[in-house]
């Protein structure tokens, strides 16, 4: 019965996430793609002032598209802002909603005295802070025309790095929060565990290395700011939409077995464990 | 009477504070999917940034708006 259990918070967890998906896609599209097009159009004007030799340096999209031939054959900018853009998040949705439900599976009835639907909304707003908020301070997202191709495997391995170690740090608060609970009270205990959290995160922040590409000083300041909303914007409605939804089918989910489960005892039937 | 007011209550705390899952009950799931999870999301925010599995740029530029609003290093 309980791998059953699993299996169906699972499927709803991946339904979430879709649904998610699709809400982030709309706040993408809607307020993630003017910025997006914004910093095209810098790094087109950037790369018009340069000498064509320079280009060479350049990579990674369709915006660069006549300083590098071989990308001009991929895909347009038409498709990458809406059905790629769609495939990014919605897998992203997916994805994270399967592994958002099994931490929930994990978290339920362990975390303290909370329903699946606060449950639910608990793990989406651990997932949210963890997965992306605490590796976005560190490392924000940066828009196309930021950033040196030469670097990008470093930087990729440091923002993965920040994000194991964040969920990491994440999982040890609350294990330290549920330790804590029963000398320091529950209120305080939470209290403790969080403060331990940002304390470790602050720690871990400064003995990191920077981020290796500082945003170039011709960049406008306030595309960079209005692509930084677009993106938290983005993982915001996500995380959100998620742990309402998400909460409402689990609730109904385990009330369904509960329910059945009560039935059985009371005809005489054994539980099956 | 009273019997249904007792099983009422009991019944209802059941959902309101659930049982925890057994560790053994999730761990398969979590391996398993976490796993097909993991290379998903591998896809979509370093296959041909950091490094490629498959030749050429079509999966990072398909992906490209996403991977910089999901807030993944692009290039």
């Amino acid at each position: 019965m309980h791998a059953s259990t699993v299996r169906s918070l699972l499927v709803r967890g991946m339904l979430a996430g879709l649904i998610a998906g699709l809400f982030a896609f709309a706040v993408a599209y809607v307020v993630g793609e003017p910025p997006v097009n914004g910093s095209i159009a810098v790094e087109e004007a950037q790369a018009a002032q340069e000498a064509p030799a320079a280009h060479a340096a350049h990579s990674g999209h369709g915006g660069d598209a006549a300083a590098e031939p071989a990308e001009e054959e991929g895909i347009s900018r038409s498709a990458q802002s809406t059905f790629g853009l769609a495939t990014g998040v919605l897998v992203y949705g997916v994805a994270l909603g399967g592994i958002a439900a099994l931490a929930f599976s994990f978290a339920l009835g362990r975390v303290g005295r909370f329903s699946p639907r606060a449950t639910a909304a608990l793990t989406a707003a651990a997932a949210f802070t963890t997965v992306y908020l605490v590796p976005f301070l560190k490392y924000p997202a940066t828009p196309p025309a930021v950033g040196n191709p030469d670097t990008i495997g470093k930087r990729t391995t440091l923002f993965f790095l920040m994000i194991l170690l964040s969920v990491l740090l994440g999982v040890a608060a609350v294990i330290a929060g549920r330790r804590l609970a029963p000398r320091l009270g529950n209120w305080n205990a939470t209290l403790a565990a969080g403060g331990g959290f940002i304390v470790v995160t602050a720690i871990a922040f400064a003995v990191l290395p920077d981020n290796t590409d500082a945003v170039a000083a011709g960049f406008p300041a306030a595309l960079l700011w209005e692509f930084r909303v677009a993106s938290l914007a983005v993982q915001a409605v996500m995380w959100a939409v998620f742990g309402i939804v998400f909460g409402a089918l689990a609730q109904k989910a385990l009330a369904a077995r509960t329910a059945a489960t009560d039935t059985k005892v009371q005809l005489g039937a054994p539980a099956a464990g | 009477m009273a019997e249904a007011v007792v099983s009422a209550a009991a019944s209802t705390p059941s959902l309101a504070v659930p049982a925890p899952l057994p560790v053994r009950a999730v761990l398969p799931w979590a391996f398993f999917v976490g796993l097909l999870a993991l290379i998903a999301l591998y896809f979509v925010g370093a296959e041909q940034g950091a490094t490629s599995v498959f030749a050429g740029t079509d999966v990072h530029e398909w992906v490209h708006d996403g991977r910089h609003l999901l807030g993944f290093p692009c290039h």
